[in-house]
């Protein structure tokens, strides 16, 4: 297969390009930011996503969805990266609806993938406990309790959850903190007694939720797929979103050189196009390459969820590592070219830095993506 | 033209598959070692072994030496689809090329493009043959990223031109038959101007190449010198004064043959020399966890590598990719390179320091690792690479 967009891809391209660059360009993000607004996204704009088809994309055809596939997840999430546009579109329809799709019953399908498509229940997934990515360590317990199971623990920077109608919480119900084994993946009502959120603005002015259960109770219907069996599961689909959140990095890394090539030849000092300076020409030339380089492999990472997913471990891991790499690098060099002014609210270069940091975090940053490569090669 | 229907695309696969495994001797399908292992070919070039004769002539009367060149002039005539298959068939038995050498990768492609009828009916079936072997005259001792303000002087004399001047870096210029060569006909214009594509026989009286020993103690390079070489003027390729465009046209494929290098299969794994060689923890990771996480940043830059490069092939193929890409390629390929060979030394200890033994292939590891420090110098520096990204795809001022 081509590593290119074919040509219904580039059209789906297009109508994201043109529906976020018109609705949602960077001033719509500062707006909500300075508003304070509650949800930390604007609902209107969701709906006309899901009018689009975006929330969609993932959901299969008989669950009112498209059923398409990650690369066009990743193509909708670059242009997100762009603009910066603040949306469940990852938390509910990349995760959430993949999550239900790839373990889902019958019944939990056709009660919650149609409301996901259309974008008007939002769902959210709970991994994380700690600061640093470490999906193989669940410690938050779902103990049997008659006909089901309490929940007890917390989860971390659970993106949307804030917001989440429906929570897929990855929890222990065997074996020690560390083992692949005995972790299960329920649904569980964000409303339903003994589940505590609260709203952690994060320093991108995203927003995400740490989440609390005492003794939340589940019946055996919430468990999501095979109890003990969610780590599969999980890694099936902590894949699709990482690789979505490389695309959203390269969107936004993309941005910012973009921008920043742009005020080289804005800019003058010293009598001269500050783009005349050839210490400055190599650095954004290298930015450049590096870019196209990750861009390479990104796609590759999405085209292989998408035909050969028991095969994609590798192919992710080095896309978020480059993604990350790459990305810090774009944001670094455009602060830093752009100079006093960069450091500025007012200025949105800032912005790009701050998305960026809160992505390197998301799913593993770039070293833990590079620890799993030296892993999954046995050294 | 041919068919190219899946039937007919697959059968010739099979074909091809079959007639690679009678005919390709075992000894074809080891690895590149050393810089004879594959034949070069020439007036007075040697096999190395029997099986590199016999693979060498059984692939040139398949005419599948170069699978897609035209087949008048003694080509394959391979259609891009079958010329695909015969490579992807060679490189999954790990066959060795049957020729290597500059006319097949530089001035084949410069004169089925820019050639006349004649150059093409003289030239291009004695590269397929192995009969000629070629040479490169571009940079000068002081033409070396400034390549088009050369010096080297033809001057018109009747139907010959008169060269005077000499080059450097000219690879194998001591075992090569023939040379194209840069040279200044008009020194009233600008640079890139005054300059023609011309070919010309080494064995013309003053002509007079000196192997140059590298750091890796290697002599491939030459410098050579031209005094009063007498050039029929017949041998200019394209247009005189217009040798800049033909120059810049065979750049891109030495950058592409050069970033090529960068996404190498390997022989063994970079992680099995490295656990062999420096051992491992009771987890099984390397025990050296700094050289670890460097191998592994360096893997994940050398997959990425790889699929950029099919994605410029890929759009290359659709018309899509910029002109100056291969700058760009050839610009990380290079380093990459480099950063690998670093690795193999840090992995190999005291061990990739021998430089004689037999145990060490004379020197192998150290020997190649100095010679990677060019990559980044030759067919254009780093630093050159990334002003033609910045002048001709970022179009910033002033590059």
């Amino acid at each position: 297969m081509a590593l290119a967009l074919n040509e219904e891809q580039t059209l789906l391209r297009d109508s994201a390009r043109g529906l976020i660059t018109d609705k949602a360009p960077v001033s719509h993000f500062r707006g909500l930011r300075d508003a304070n607004d509650k949800d930390g996204f604007s609902r209107d704009l969701w709906k006309t996503f899901g009018e689009m088809g975006f929330t969609g994309l993932l959901v299969p055809e008989e669950f009112g969805g498209s059923g398409l596939g990650c690369v066009e997840a990743g193509i909708v999430a670059e242009e997100i990266g762009h603009t910066l546009m603040p949306s469940p579109f990852l938390a509910s329809a990349v995760l959430a609806a993949s999550a239900l799709t790839r373990a889902g019953s019958k019944a939990q399908k056709s009660e919650y993938l149609p409301k996901i498509a259309d974008g008007s229940t939002i769902g959210a997934l709970a991994i994380d406990e700690g600061g640093k990515h470490r999906p193989q360590t669940i410690r938050l317990k779902a103990a049997r309790s008659g006909n089901g199971f309490k929940l007890s623990g917390a989860k971390a920077f659970v993106v949307d959850g804030h917001v989440a109608d429906l929570l897929v919480v990855a929890a222990r119900t065997a074996g020690g903190d560390s083992d692949a084994k005995g972790i299960t993946l329920f649904l569980v009502d964000p409303k339903a007694k003994g589940v505590e959120i609260e709203r952690t603005a994060m320093v991108d002015a995203h927003n995400a939720a740490r989440i609390t259960f005492n003794d939340a109770e589940v019946t055996a219907d919430n468990v999501l797929g095979e109890v003990d069996q969610g780590g599969a599961v999980l890694g099936g689909v902590l894949n699709i979103g990482r690789a979505v959140v490389a695309s959203e990095m390269l969107g936004a890394g993309d941005e910012s050189f973009s921008r920043t090539l742009q005020y080289l030849k804005e800019r003058k000092q010293f009598g001269k196009l500050i783009g005349e300076f050839q210490v400055l020409q190599h650095r954004i030339s290298h930015l450049y390459i590096e870019l196209e380089i990750t861009r390479a492999v990104i796609l590759k990472a999405l085209q292989t969820l998408d035909e050969d997913p028991a095969n994609a471990d590798e192919i992710v891991a080095v896309a978020k590592a480059r993604a990350g790499t790459t990305g810090t690098l774009a944001v670094q060099e455009g602060l830093q070219m752009h100079g006093g002014i960069g450091m500025t609210d007012q200025f949105d270069i800032g912005f790009f830095m701050k998305r960026m940091r809160v992505c390197q975090e998301l799913f593993g940053d770039s070293n833990f993506h590079s620890d799993r490569v030296a892993s999954l090669r046995s050294y | 033209m041919s068919d190219t229907s899946d039937a007919a695309l697959e059968s010739f696969r099979k074909e091809t598959r079959d007639w690679l495994a009678q005919n390709c001797p075992p000894e074809m399908r080891q690895p590149i070692l050393g810089e004879d292992d594959v034949y070069g070919g020439g007036r007075n070039g040697t096999f190395q072994s029997d099986a590199q004769r016999v693979w060498f002539e059984r692939m040139r009367d398949r005419k599948w030496v170069v699978p897609h060149w035209p087949a008048e002039y003694g080509g394959g005539g391979l259609d891009p689809a079958r010329a695909k298959i015969v490579r992807e068939e060679m490189a999954a038995i790990h066959a060795r090329p049957p020729l290597r050498g500059m006319g097949i990768s530089m001035i084949g492609p410069a004169l089925l493009k820019y050639g006349n009828e004649e150059q093409k009916r003289e030239h291009i079936p004695k590269i397929l043959s192995g009969e000629i072997r070629w040479c490169q005259g571009y940079s000068e001792p002081n033409s070396g990223s400034d390549l088009a303000s050369l010096q080297t002087r033809a001057d018109l004399d009747g139907d010959h031109y008169i060269i005077n001047g000499s080059k450097i870096w000219t690879s194998y210029a001591h075992k090569s038959d023939w040379i194209f060569c840069l040279v200044r006909t008009d020194f009233a214009a600008k640079k890139h101007e005054g300059i023609s594509f011309i070919l010309f026989d080494m064995t013309t009286p003053g002509v007079t190449p000196k192997p140059i020993v590298l750091i890796s103690g290697y002599s491939v390079f030459c410098e050579t010198f031209f005094d009063n070489v007498r050039a029929p003027a017949k041998n200019i390729v394209g247009t005189v004064n217009k040798g800049w465009d033909v120059a810049k046209y065979l750049l891109q494929f030495e950058r592409d043959s050069i970033s090529g290098i960068g996404d190498r299969g390997a022989k063994r794994s970079m992680s099995d020399i490295a656990t062999s060689q420096v051992g491992t923890d009771d987890k099984g990771r390397l025990a050296d966890p700094q050289l670890r996480a460097q191998l592994a940043a360096f893997e994940i830059d050398e997959i990425a590598f790889k699929y950029a490069s099919e994605r410029a092939s890929d759009q290359m193929k659709v018309g899509q990719a910029h002109p100056s890409f291969s700058a760009a390629m050839k610009y990380y390929g290079s380093e990459l390179n480099k950063r690998r060979h670093e690795l193999y030394m840090s992995m190999g200890g005291s061990d990739a320091l021998e430089w004689e033994s037999e145990r060490s292939q004379g020197g192998l590891v150290p020997r190649t690792w100095l010679r990677t420090k060019a990559n980044s110098i030759e067919g254009g520096t780093s630093e050159v690479m990334l002003g033609i990204v910045a002048k001709r795809i970022l179009n910033l001022p002033g590059a």
